[in-house]
């Protein structure tokens, strides 16, 4: 959530679902909150009880929209166009929150006199490198793991953006001990110069207008005056309004960016860090935030610590620790964190002299994430894969592609409870199987009732769940399988003296369960996983209470320095305390980190410490006590006074302010202009999807110029205004499906039986479809059947010069296996990928729709990869890059 | 952990009215129950709570698994306690029961040798030694120490996918596991 991450420091949610209900206005928008997040969806249900404006903003008319008080229209894939426009209404009204901003913001700050906007070059910015090939080092995610200059980190050598004058002007100033001078942005508290980053700003986005939401959006006017009025109403000293967003803004080749436009909106109108504010990211899966923050992600170790790359030169521990550490900021302790982790992973073989066993973690040589990986695979560079608890085949993207790819692996591991389509690829319409090579393997594993441990919500809040009953049959835990591989792999390797084999090894992997039941059938204690991860010191295995006991020198070991905290003590789990009051509930769970859970909190303060109002009282800085108190735990060295001036030239949290309330941010301010953190800009620009029926309405770029597509002939695109297929193409799941952990269930199967398309009726007459019948849609990719839902919650939009768009949305749910099959809309959505974090383009797309049943399934795509720009000695390149400005 | 249902109200009420026998002196006909009814008892009564969290999205419903003494499951409902859903569950959530409880739930270790049209079931420990075999033929051939000039130590011979529906402990020694192999090319759902 790098959107996120890169304005306020942390990627996570800011709020907690709870705190919706003190929301005076709630902006959902890339969301259907009230099916896809029911249960959370009541508390803005009593948040409009209170009187709270509900404003839902999507291309379907959906149960959140009927609820809403203001519903608007939107073409899929245009939010950025909005939000901006909102952005551009609140600074040239001056409806923004002007102390807030002054305050808490770079707003002030001198962008580089060399800074050339999207403005100046037609929907690029300066630094591009034309000609260039993306390489795969280029590709790396940089920008996400912690805050500060990522452009530092990887050089940019291979950049398509040279990042180097996305940047602010320095000064030089005395440093705070009066040894000599040290650098620091130059600022203009009166606002005045031109390149200030508020009037950089206001003139990036000056053409975000509301002439051109209702061209590019579909989007009418009046509503987004309501809109824009409700905000700014909702929005200041005495109000605040929550933003809630999901899937719909993320799954897009430009997303980060439309994260990012909606935190530069909640910056400008002063709602971060306060009640009733914030930035509620509404995630899909039941640990989706704890399989990031202690991530099985190809860039990422714990604690949002990038992964060691070749690219960026870490060779050794004091590289990795050089370009990582940051020298302001709550990043400055990276090496306490890293060191601990080294510890924790590698035991008493982890010392200062063999750098703590730093040269046993791979190196990154590339982008590894899940598609580079799938076409890879599909090269014939992957041999073997691992698949637990997920179903490209079916969920993922072009899922012919995908199981395609598993026909190029010597062997499979599937870990599920039921057959997924992804287990058995090799049995799926249109393939023999007995052309299919690969060796199979599936483990039965247990569901949440039949075992112990912690889940990760939406809002980061750890979650114990006890075990219920014993899995039936053969089956086990995830934690078994891993468990038990990782004792075969040590016995395996225990008399090799082969160095590559040392890791395993020394891998520390105590944990035994104490119950003798458990132990006979050889589970793991995740118990003690779990205080493993909270931390312990390691001359007497105490537990840790806090990451600031966290030390650099080996005497500490820590799985993941933002949980330290939850497991406290030998027997005392945090994230077991079930105790709720009616709002912050701080006994209920642990939320990361220190148990925060609105982040940012010191922003609930003006900068002097004291609330911005009585009734948005939350932290405060208590004057008799020298302390910051309310009722979170504050987010922010607790004794550090509002009036602590900043010491230029200290290192870590010295360096900042009493009135810096984004502790991991180097300067401790919220970035509304990002100094080179993110690969496509340092502000939001619009850019059509990859297939769109449109030429870009802003600027003369089309597409994310650093997006990354596979240009082969088993994932082709639809491309610009396509006479073929000149429908949008959404997706969305529905309330009572979520994948293959509901088609099997019966009594959801009833609810929700088959797929379908829905489509409004104005194309249907024009295409004689009628309810329920059978339709077939289709993109360059390929074709699916489903059954059409003919519903006026489509509509379609009049775009500008006189366009007309319909819309057509297919729920994402279905797949052949189960009880409730249909076919996937995985087989119309190509590869596309995100230049930030390799996240698809599944929300916004192009299709055509025609009446009756598609043809069977044959075997049409050519076989053999078609590699793009793929330079001599880089074997794992497969990015190419699209749509070349000025090529 | 066990926890004690929450009292009824409606069940106080029921009873005190009962113990005035209110029906009977305000003249109403009573209504007498029959035996089997007045046995009847609901599916979770017998049943002790276990304290869990929806599987499903990520708002994290904190649920009551009942469990027979015999180690049954009964039924999955709302956890009244919990700050975040007070006792309610979605549709998914209320079916969690069904995702436990299935006879399509593949409860046995399978294997599908290459070329073979059908899976068929396997010892678990035989599946298991196969896998591990596989995963070291594949990193003894597949590990790379140095490219050009740097040391990467790593294998892309193998690859993991998922993690975002399994819990933080075991996605923990899964990242450990794997990256100790040298693995790199780990994934899961939150790309998605």
């Amino acid at each position: 959530m790098p959107g996120l991450g890169t304005t306020f420091g942390r990627g996570g949610a800011t709020t907690f679902v709870q705190d919706l209900e003190n929301a005076d206005c709630i902006l959902i928008e890339g969301s259907n909150f009230a099916e896809c997040h029911p249960v959370a969806f009541r508390f803005v249900m009593k948040a409009k009880e209170r009187g709270a404006t509900i404003i839902h903003v999507d291309p379907r008319f959906t149960r959140t929209s009927a609820v809403a008080d203001i519903y608007a229209p939107i073409r899929s894939g245009s939010d950025i166009v909005f939000l901006g426009a909102l952005i551009s209404h609140v600074l040239e009204s001056g409806k923004y929150f002007r102390e807030y901003v002054d305050a808490f913001t770079n707003a002030d700050y001198l962008v580089r006199e060399d800074f050339k906007d999207t403005e100046d070059l037609d929907g690029i910015f300066s630094g591009w490198e034309a000609g260039e090939n993306l390489n795969d080092s280029s590709i790396l995610n940089a920008g996400t793991t912690n805050s500060g200059d990522a452009s530092a980190i990887d050089g940019n050598k291979h950049s398509a953006y040279n990042r180097e004058t996305w940047a602010f002007e320095l000064e030089e100033v005395p440093r705070y001990d009066g040894n000599g001078t040290v650098k620091v942005p130059k600022r203009d508290p009166s606002q005045q110069n031109p390149r200030c980053v508020i009037n950089v700003l206001k003139r990036h986005f000056a053409r975000y207008t509301p002439e051109m939401v209702e061209d590019v959006c579909g989007t009418p006017r009046e509503k987004f005056f309501q809109i824009a009025e409700a905000l700014t109403k909702n929005s200041g000293r005495e109000r605040t309004t929550a933003f809630a967003y999901a899937v719909g803004w993320t799954q897009h080749s430009v997303g980060v960016q439309y994260i990012r436009t909606a935190a530069i909106l909640q910056t400008l109108l002063g709602n971060m860090g306060r009640p009733g504010g914030g930035i509620m990211a509404l995630r899909g899966h039941a640990n989706i935030q704890g399989a990031t923050d202690i991530p099985t992600l190809f860039d990422l170790l714990p604690g949002y610590m990038p992964m060691p790359a070749v690219a960026r030169k870490e060779q050794t521990l004091a590289e990795y620790l050089g370009t990582n550490t940051k020298p302001t900021g709550w990043w400055a302790n990276t090496p306490k964190y890293f060191i601990s982790l080294l510890k924790a992973w590698y035991g008493e073989h982890a010392t200062a002299e063999n750098d703590f066993c730093y040269d046993y973690l791979p190196q990154l040589t590339g982008n590894h994430s899940m598609m580079s990986t799938t076409i890879a695979m599909k090269d014939d560079e992957v041999e073997g894969y691992f698949v637990i608890g997920q179903n490209p085949s079916a969920s993922g993207m072009n899922g012919e592609l995908t199981s395609d790819a598993f026909e190029h692996l010597k062997w499979m591991v599937n870990i599920d409870a039921y057959e997924t389509e992804t287990a058995s690829f090799w049995k799926r319409e249109g393939t023999d199987p007995t052309t299919v090579a690969t060796e199979c393997f599936y483990l039965p594993s247990a569901v949440v009732l039949e075992k112990e441990g912690t889940m990760v919500n939406t809002n980061r809040m750890l979650q114990w769940h006890d075990k219920a009953i014993e899995p039936p049959g053969d089956t086990v835990t995830d934690a078994w399988i891993f468990y038990t591989l990782g004792k075969m792999f040590k016995a395996h390797y225990a008399d090799s003296t082969d160095p590559k084999d040392r890791p395993i090894q020394h891998m520390t992997w105590d944990y035994e369960h104490p119950d003798a039941h458990e132990r006979a059938k050889g589970e793991p204690s995740i118990h003690r996983i779990m205080k493993e991860i909270n931390g312990y010191s390691v001359a007497d295995g105490t537990q840790l209470k806090t990451f600031t006991e966290l030390k650099d020198d080996g005497s500490t070991a820590c799985g993941a320095w933002i949980y330290t905290g939850v497991a406290p003590d030998d027997t005392k789990l945090m994230s077991r305390n079930r105790k709720a009051d009616d709002w912050v509930s701080l006994e209920w769970g642990f939320s990361w980190p220190a148990n925060r859970r609105i982040l940012y909190n010191r922003a609930s303060a003006d900068a002097a410490g004291k609330p911005w109002s009585e009734r948005k009282k939350y932290i405060w800085w208590d004057e008799a006590q020298a302390k910051w108190t309310g009722v979170d735990v504050p987010d922010f060295p607790v004794g550090k006074a509002p009036n602590t001036p900043a010491k230029p030239g200290a290192s870590g949290m010295d360096a900042h302010g009493g009135a810096s309330p984004f502790m991991l941010n180097l300067d401790g301010q919220a970035q509304l202009f990002t100094a080179g953190l993110l690969k496509d800009g340092p502000m939001p620009t619009h850019y059509e999807a990859v297939a769109s029926p449109v030429k870009n309405a802003l600027y003369g770029q089309q597409n994310n110029p650093v997006a990354m597509e596979w240009r082969r002939s088993d994932n082709a695109y639809n491309g610009t205004d396509n006479p073929d297929y000149p429908y949008v193409l959404t997706s969305y799941r529905v309330t009572e499906m979520s994948g293959i952990m509901t088609r099997y269930i019966p009594w959801l199967a009833e609810l929700q039986p088959a797929a379908f398309a829905e489509l409004d009726p104005e194309l249907a007459v024009e295409k004689h479809i009628r309810n329920g019948d059978w339709v077939t849609i289709s993109t360059a990719l390929g074709e699916i059947e489903a059954r059409a839902l003919v519903s006026g919650r489509l509509q379609p939009l009049r775009l500008g010069k006189g366009r007309r768009i319909h819309q057509i949305g297919i729920p994402y749910n279905y797949g052949t296996m189960g009880h409730a099959t249909g076919d996937s809309p995985s087989n119309l959505i190509p590869f596309v990928m995100d230049p930030n974090v390799s996240i698809h383009e599944a929300k916004s797309g192009t299709c055509n729709i025609r009446l009756g049943r598609r043809p069977t399934r044959t075997r049409t795509v050519v076989d053999e990869a078609v590699p793009q720009h793929k330079p001599e000695g880089q074997p794992s390149l497969h990015g190419a890059q699209r749509d070349t400005p000025g090529a | 952990m066990a926890i004690k249902p929450r009292v009824d109200l409606s069940t106080l009420f029921g009873r005190a009215k009962d113990a005035l026998r209110l029906d009977e002196r305000i003249g109403k006909a009573p209504n007498l129950p029959s035996k089997r009814t007045q046995e009847l008892q609901g599916r979770v009564a017998r049943g002790k709570p276990v304290v869990s969290v929806c599987p499903y999205c990520a708002v994290g419903c904190s649920t009551l698994a009942y469990v027979s003494d015999d180690g049954k499951l009964l039924d999955v409902e709302g956890n009244p306690d919990s700050p975040v859903n007070g006792g309610h569950l979605c549709p998914k959530g209320s079916a969690i029961f069904g995702l436990t409880v299935n006879e399509a739930r593949w409860t046995t270790a399978k294997y599908r040798a290459p070329y073979a049209t059908e899976w068929e079931d396997k010892p678990l420990p035989w599946v298991m030694d196969r896998i591990a075999a596989r995963v070291i033929e594949t990193r003894e051939r597949t590990f790379v120490r140095e490219r050009d000039g740097k040391r990467v130590n790593h294998t892309l011979g193998i690859a993991s996918l998922g993690g975002a529906t399994f819990g933080s402990e075991e996605n923990y020694i899964l990242g450990k596991l794997l990256h100790s192999l040298g693995v790199v090319s780990i994934e899961n759902q939150a790309r998605i």
